[in-house]
Parts: structure tokens; sequence; C-alpha cells
């Protein structure tokens, strides 16, 4: 599945994740997993977060926030486990799984944002 | 048994007790040479220990998304189930974790943004651009995006 023809296309969304990833997720993960929780801000109202994530502007950055970070991990994880674990032999389970989970979160997110 | 073969256990990889290597070598096709690497190599220097705790970065991105689509699942559900979601993330050992996967995206952010200027060398006038115009200008946009999606946050009661 990955040749010299298809690599330029796993590299170019490993590139574009990580960007996104950069900018957007260390903000989302501080707010909503340490933040919140931790009560350093208060916590907007269910019908405010409601109303915000029906928004077409918020659902289309929710899908590329959840999208190509995902696209970036599937790259990169793929070559730590050949780097770091050297398991070469079982190059196509891991390509498998790790594009696997790319596919079914971005579908995922694509279902919850369409369908709510 | 030539006398080449007799020294082979010294280079050759590693077999087991009963295992023999089935090939026999010649003046011109010695042996092979493939050292086995531990799977810990990167242990041993700091630049190695920092390459894979980069690499390992994706899973902190991998894990920040799982939290946001369980997130729009949950808000997209009912009241009920994000009060679930709040709860959740209240455990101490979400925090936890949460804490540690947001130190990875951190790491994440500022060694990708510090790769750019090597990845791209731009050339003005003849000169190659210093780095800091570079990787300058995605801090910039790191500040900025993280203040926008903190007054959007901030400001919904």
């Amino acid at each position: 599945m990955v040749n010299k023809e298809t690599e330029p296309i796993f590299w170019s969304l490993f590139s574009a994740g990580g960007v996104v990833a950069g900018l957007f997720l260390p903000i989302e993960l501080l707010i909503f997993g340490i933040a919140i929780p931790l009560e350093w801000m208060h916590q907007p109202s269910y019908p405010a977060l409601l109303a915000l994530v029906h928004s077409p502007i918020t659902r289309i950055y929710l899908f590329v926030l959840c999208s190509l970070p995902l696209f970036h991990f599937a790259h990169r994880f793929r070559y730590t486990l050949y780097d770091g674990l050297q398991i070469k032999h079982l190059n196509e389970v891991v390509f498998a799984c790790c594009y696997g989970i790319a596919i079914l979160g971005t579908v995922t997110a694509g279902y919850l944002l369409l369908t709510m | 048994m030539s006398s080449g073969q007799s020294s082979a256990p010294a280079l050759a990889p590693v077999h087991g007790e009963n295992e023999q290597p089935q090939v026999t070598y010649t003046e011109f096709h010695p042996r092979w040479y493939r050292p086995q690497i531990s799977t810990y190599w990167w242990l041993g220097k700091w630049p190695y220990v920092k390459f894979i705790l980069r690499e390992l970065t994706s899973v902190a991105v991998a894990w920040t998304v799982a939290v946001m689509l369980m997130q729009i699942f949950a808000l997209t559900h009912s009241g009920a189930f994000y009060d679930g979601f709040e709860a959740l993330m209240a455990l101490p050992v979400m925090i936890l974790v949460n804490f540690i996967a947001f130190a990875f995206l951190v790491f994440h952010s500022v060694t990708w943004f510090n790769l750019a200027p090597k990845a791209m060398a731009v050339r003005v006038g003849g000169k190659r651009v210093h780095g800091i115009l570079i990787s300058g200008p995605q801090y910039l946009a790191w500040i900025a995006v993280s203040a926008i999606v903190l007054f959007i946050l901030a400001t919904r009661t």
C-alpha cells in the first residue's frame, strides 16, 4: 500500500496533521482536560456549548481537528513501532491498525457532526 | 567443517542451542553480518531518548482526539451524557493522564515548529533566512490560536 507513488499522500497527511495538532490540540486539552476539571475556569453551560457546536464553522473546525491529527498519529506511530520495537515483519498489520484508527476516527467525527 | 565455520557463532546472529546455520560458507561469501540491536537501543543517549519521546507524542495526539470524540458524542447526545463526560474528566486519574498528554502535546508543538526551518531552506537574495524567521511566526500563530479558542470558550455562559 505504501510505495513511491502513495508515500507523498501519507506524508502530506502526516505533515498537515502535525501542524493542526501543534497549533490547536494543546489549548483544547488544557481547557477541557485540565482547566475545567480543576475549576481554573468556569464550565460553559450545556446549551451554550450545544449552540456553539451547531454552528457550521465549529463543525468544520472540529472535523478537521479530529481527522488530520489522527493521520499524523498513524504515520508517526507506525514508524515509532518500526524504529523502536524493530517489528518490520508486522508491517502490514501495523499499517492496517494505525490507518484503521485514523479512518474510524474520521468517519465517527463526520457522522457525529453531520447527524447531530 | 572448514576453519571459517568453527568461529561462526562469534559473529553470526544468535541462534538457539540446537539451531545450526544451514548455509555453507565459502571464502567469498563468509558470513552474514547482522548484529542484533537491542529493543532498548534508544535508552543509551539523551538525543535518542528525546527522539523516541518526540515520536511518542503521536500517542498523546490520538488520546486528545479520542477525548474530543467522546466530548462531541456526549454533547450531541444529551445533557445527562455531557454531565457524565464532565464527571469522567474530573476523575483524578483522568486529570493526571491529561497532564501527561498535555506535556507531550507541548513537546510536539515545540519540536514541530523548530523543525520547520530545517525542512524549509528559504533563501532571500542568495542568503538563507534565519530559522527564527520561519519558526517565529508559527509560535505567534500558536499563541493567537490558543488565545482565540480560550476567549471563545471563556465567554460562553
